[in-house]
């Protein structure tokens, strides 16, 4: 016999993907979903973005990671709140994962939750983990072409931080072009010029997470 | 290889559907993937071969089956397939601009169809 079917492979993960959205607008929570290569810095970023305003919000962060747990301990150092998913080699967090973890948490208390997805540029895309935005790491020693190279991660984040730039004196790597073919992609993606070491743009991606958090609760 | 996470949920589908049916054997199941997405066929058909092995699903062939893009332009809003479809360059036949179409079709993934006893 013939089945017709016509069934979105991905139902189970997107509805629950749905569930999480409900809850985090119930408590008002800003989730941000990072996705990058291994070692572009995401790590660094939670770090920074977590000590510096550590006294303006609350924010927690879940950790995927394919073992180990030295991340979430880095994270943990700064005094928020981190659980660490283990995904035993799997490439990508997806929302039960998230469900999961997120019994770990007092969710009243939470303004920011940041999700350190695995690093990996193409299968955390496909994966709706519940999120208000995705949003794109990247460090200048990888390249300019990344985001010739995974334009769907690229067209479907909301802001691309540009991270290492005190490296840019020794790398070749043309902000410009980076930034224009983000953009084609997405015509109205921030894009933030970081360096987590000198400290260099992290103004500016301040202010856009402050931005996303007040019209969030608006 | 997030195809290997894309399999086990389509095995569910399936196993529900035969269910429902009250089938037994499947013979064929037809997946829709958009051109647009980040799905290797290959790598689909291998994992579900994986992950079905001695299992009543495991004599079924995985039939995939590509769904081409077609866009409405940014530009002028005309809609048209492009030829050699990707994302940075899509140059419109009414128009000429090249980039940010809105994708009308090209992102599916769906489960299309089974063929059962
Ligand atoms: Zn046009």
């Amino acid at each position: 016999m013939e089945i017709p079917v016509i069934r979105n492979i991905l139902e189970a993960n997107d509805k629950m993907a749905d569930q999480l959205r409900e809850l985090f607008t119930r408590h008002r929570i800003l989730v941000l979903n990072l996705i990058s290569s291994p070692g572009a810095g995401k790590t660094s970023l939670l770090e920074r973005t977590l000590s510096d305003l550590k006294n303006e919000f609350t924010m927690a962060v879940i950790e995927g990671d394919c073992q180990t747990s030295n991340d979430a301990r880095r994270v943990a150092a700064t005094g928020a709140k981190a659980v660490q998913i283990n995904t035993d080699g799997g490439c990508h967090l997806n929302s039960s994962m998230i469900m999961a973890a997120l019994e770990n948490f007092n969710l009243e208390e939470i303004d920011i939750l940041f999700v350190e997805n695995v690093g990996n540029l193409v299968c955390p895309v496909e994966f709706d983990c519940g999120e208000d935005f995705k949003i794109a790491l990247l460090s200048v020693p990888e390249g300019d072409d990344k985001p010739e190279k995974y334009p769907v991660l690229f067209e479907k984040s909301s802001a691309m931080v540009l991270n290492k730039s005190d490296l840019l004196p020794y790398v070749d790597f043309d902000v410009e072009r980076a930034t224009r073919f983000a953009t084609h992609l997405n015509k109205d993606m921030p894009v933030f010029l970081t360096s987590c070491r000198t400290g260099e743009g992290l103004e500016g991606w301040y202010n856009w997470l402050r931005d996303a958090l007040n019209q969030k609760r608006n | 290889m997030h195809e290997m996470a894309i399999a086990s949920s389509l095995i569910e589908i399936i196993q529900e559907e035969l269910n429902k049916h009250g089938a037994t054997r499947l013979l064929m199941a037809r997946v829709c993937h958009g051109k647009l997405t980040n799905i290797v066929p290959e790598a689909l058909q291998f994992a579900f071969e994986v992950q079905t092995q001695d299992t009543p699903l495991a004599a079924a062939t995985l039939e995939m089956k590509e769904i081409s893009v077609t866009v409405a332009c940014g530009g002028c809003g005309k809609e048209f397939a492009p030829d050699n479809p990707d994302l940075f360059y899509m140059p419109c036949p009414h128009c000429g601009r090249e980039f940010a179409h809105e994708v009308l079709t090209g992102k599916e993934l769906y489960l299309d169809h089974l063929e059962a006893e």
